[in-house]
């Protein structure tokens, strides 16, 4: 008797969730002739746990600056974990219910699906109206664009230029000089292993510091628009130059590069592991100058960690100037709810949370600094000219992915460094799941 | 009372609102789903019929092969260690420590009651070997072995999840057939005694049969936890490495809810339901063999 039913009930959990999904879209699909766009009674954020920059500089903005915005609209954050972010968007959007302003998914490929259905103010329109269009950087919108199929999909709350931060003090005491190619940074990480220091700490629970090294691989040796033409179907991941660049990645891994368990790592102890000196070198983003400038986290002052592009590839199309950069989480307004008041919010916004996230959080957005910022230390103005100089932006390894390729290459990443996935075998799973469809 | 029910008005009212919220809870979603499984979309682009489409991808899939190997392959590895290792206990419950086994009872019932999540980050911490080296690798150190990087190959994560699930639910099998031997009657098992059986033809001949209906239901519940196992799975590995402890209930959850491909989702879950029918009905039918020869 009780044979089946517990069968059953495994299976409620998604059919439920699929069942109430649709019976929402239903009545919505209903509901949908009257028109809905009633103006917002509050200024609606909904954000995730994790990332409380944003939501702790717009709650002091909303006392400081926007203080007139807040009055007319008043501020309201609501946070989800972000593993669950896209599912409630989804629901969200299904009942026409996305808050005036929400974090746009956790791939840009989610964003571009609300885009489609009308979900997502256009952006570019409504910033150009407000007149506060010239607010946002150069550098951050054309990173926006290259992402989001061309369209200003999403605000650069923050824009993160990535690369290699080192351990200054380690590389002196092992006679290191900064390494400009690929292979002064495999003979510099052979010397520091020899010399009992681990060279590398990355997340392998995390992933993707393990691809961006294989992107990074790929833009020096196959020039910025490699992964492009992978997008495009122009060229496979499964091209002997492209697995060489996993090959090259693996071999990392293969030489114990990465110390041990390595798939285990997750990113607070990759971060610890650089902090406290116990690895010379982290592939980050800027965002870590954060933990960076923290004299409580950061045992190795700030004083002592130098920042590196990703090296060149002898022979290689690309150039040591071209960065990855990215705008963190997107963050974007919904269609239906931008009227008068949220502009007024928007253009307080993009005049002033440059400066506010800046100096209180030491966190760089895509917004121009209209208050003069000292920095903290050295290493965030190395950083901060990085970006103002940067020639040409990349994108990441996943950026042009869908979610599922995502996941797979994320997932697959701490096999192929610990040698349980051979390099073809990791780009052929990977280029399965793009072409799955 | 016979006149109410036969009336079949009144059978009606009775009845009614259970079945109605049966129906809108239970039967409508499982009819929706299957109605999915023929669709492609989600509820931001909408859905679209596509045939057959999700069947044929079904077959094709390596994802779904691999996943539903790894479900069988679980379950029966687990289904076995458990009903096993509770049989054990029972055993020296009854036999061995006899009205002493309070203390012992409960400790093995103990892991039952801790939370999943719980009892992942234990065995997580137990098996690590990076950032600082876990217990069980400084004691391969300890008698001069390397360590193993335990999470860092499928084949290793994957015997830790069974050791996990059979240490966490065995203390129930336990209980469960414990009651069962309790229930076996001392004369019987004295009579058995004067006749010089003893030992292991004890159980095998007295104990065993007579606990047969008991250990068949323990089978039943335990081959249909076991087959759409999740939480441990989330907890321990969250399918890792790779893909390579993705149970279906994960790749279910995964491809609806991450990738966003609903339709696509509901097919696996309908194969689930397939599996998990089969298997049951498999069991059912031997366990109404066996009782009835028993």
């Amino acid at each position: 008797m009780s044979v089946r039913m517990p069968c059953v009930r495994r299976k409620r959990p998604s059919l439920f969730t699929a069942g109430a999904a649709s019976l929402a879209l239903l009545t919505t699909a209903c509901g949908g002739s009257g028109g809905s766009s009633a103006a917002p009674k509050e200024f609606s954020y909904l954000s995730v746990t994790e990332n409380t920059t944003v939501k702790t500089a717009l709650t002091s903005m909303s006392g400081g600056a926007c203080k007139a915005a807040n009055e007319a609209l008043p501020l309201k954050v609501e946070t989800v974990p972000q593993a669950s972010l896209d599912q409630k968007l989804q629901l969200l959007a299904g009942q026409d219910a996305l808050p005036v302003q929400f974090a746009a998914g956790n791939a840009p490929a989610l964003t571009q699906q609300l885009a489609r259905s009308g979900k997502v103010a256009d952006l570019e329109k409504e910033l150009k109206e407000l007149g506060v269009y010239d607010q946002l950087e150069p550098g951050a919108v054309s990173t926006i664009k290259a992402l989001y199929g061309g369209k200003l999909e999403v605000l650069p709350y923050e824009y993160n230029v990535e690369g290699i931060f080192y351990n200054k003090k380690l590389f002196r005491e092992n006679g290191l000089k900064t390494p400009a190619t690929w292979d002064e940074l495999v003979s510099a990480a052979a010397k520091l292993q020899d010399g009992g220091v681990q060279p590398f700490t990355a997340s392998g629970q995390q992933g993707w510091p393990l691809t961006r090294l294989i992107s990074g691989y790929l833009y020096r040796s196959l020039g910025p628009d490699a992964l492009k033409a992978v997008a495009d179907g122009k060229a496979k991941l499964t091209d002997p130059e492209y697995v060489k660049a996993a090959e090259e990645i693996a071999g990392l891994g293969r030489k114990g590069y990465f110390g041990k368990g390595v798939g285990s790592i997750d990113y607070d102890t990759a971060m610890n592991q650089f902090l406290n000196g116990k690895a010379a070198m982290f592939y980050m983003g800027s965002w870590a100058l954060a933990n960076i400038s923290d004299e409580k986290q950061n045992k190795v002052g700030a004083e002592n960690v130098g920042f590196m592009p990703f090296p060149a590839v002898s022979g290689g199309a690309g150039a040591i100037d071209q960065y990855p950069s990215n705008v963190g989480l997107g963050i974007t307004l919904a269609a239906k709810s931008f009227d008068g008041k949220t502009g007024d919010w928007v253009s307080c916004i993009t005049k002033n949370y440059g400066s506010t996230a800046l100096k209180d959080h030491g966190s760089i957005s895509g917004f121009k600094v209209n208050t003069e910022v000292m920095d903290a230390n050295d290493v965030t103005t190395q950083v901060r000219k990085t970006i103002s100089e940067s020639q040409r932006n990349v994108l990441w390894f996943e950026a042009l992915f869908s979610t599922k390729a995502t996941t797979v290459s994320q997932t697959n990443a701490a096999g192929l460094v610990t040698g349980s996935m051979k390099p073809e075998a990791f780009m052929q799973t990977v280029q399965d799941a793009l072409t799955a469809k | 009372m016979h006149r109410v029910l036969g009336d079949r008005r009144a059978i009606a009212i009775l009845l009614g609102p259970a079945l109605l919220v049966y129906s809108l809870i239970m039967l409508v979603p499982i009819v929706w789903s299957l109605g999915y499984s023929f669709t492609q979309g989600n509820t931001i682009e909408g859905f679209t019929g596509n045939g057959g489409a999700n069947f044929s991808r079904l077959f094709d899939d390596p994802a779904v092969r691999d996943a539903l190997w790894f479900t069988l392959r679980y379950a029966a590895l687990v289904t076995v260690g458990q009903i096993v290792a509770g049989y054990l206990l029972a055993l020296l419950y009854v036999f061995f420590l006899k009205k002493s086994s309070g203390l012992i009872r409960t400790l093995a019932f103990f892991p039952v009651v801790l939370p999943t999540v719980a009892v992942g980050l234990l065995f997580q911490k137990f098996f690590q070997v990076a950032p600082q080296t876990g217990p069980v690798n400084s004691l391969l150190n300890a008698v001069g072995l390397d360590s193993i990087d335990f999470f860092g190959s499928a084949g290793s994560a994957f015997w830790v999840l069974i050791l996990m699930d059979i240490w966490r639910s065995m203390g129930f099998y336990a209980v469960l057939l414990f009651a069962g031997l309790v229930d076996i009657p001392d004369e019987v098992l004295e009579s058995a005694r004067l006749d010089g059986a003893s030992g292991l033809r004890l159980i095998r001949h007295i104990v065993l049969p007579l606990s047969l209906p008991v250990l068949m239901s323990s089978l039943i519940f335990s081959i249909n936890g076991t087959l759409k196992v999740f939480d441990s799975v989330v907890a321990l590995t969250n399918g890792g490495p790779g893909s390579g402890t993705t149970p279906l209930t994960l790749y279910m959850f995964q491809t609806s809810f991450t990738y966003s491909d609903y339709g696509y989702g509901s097919t696996i879950a309908l194969l689930l339901t397939v599996v998990c029918l089969l298997v049951s009905l498999a069991v059912y039918r031997v366990s109404r063999r066996d009782l009835s020869e028993s």
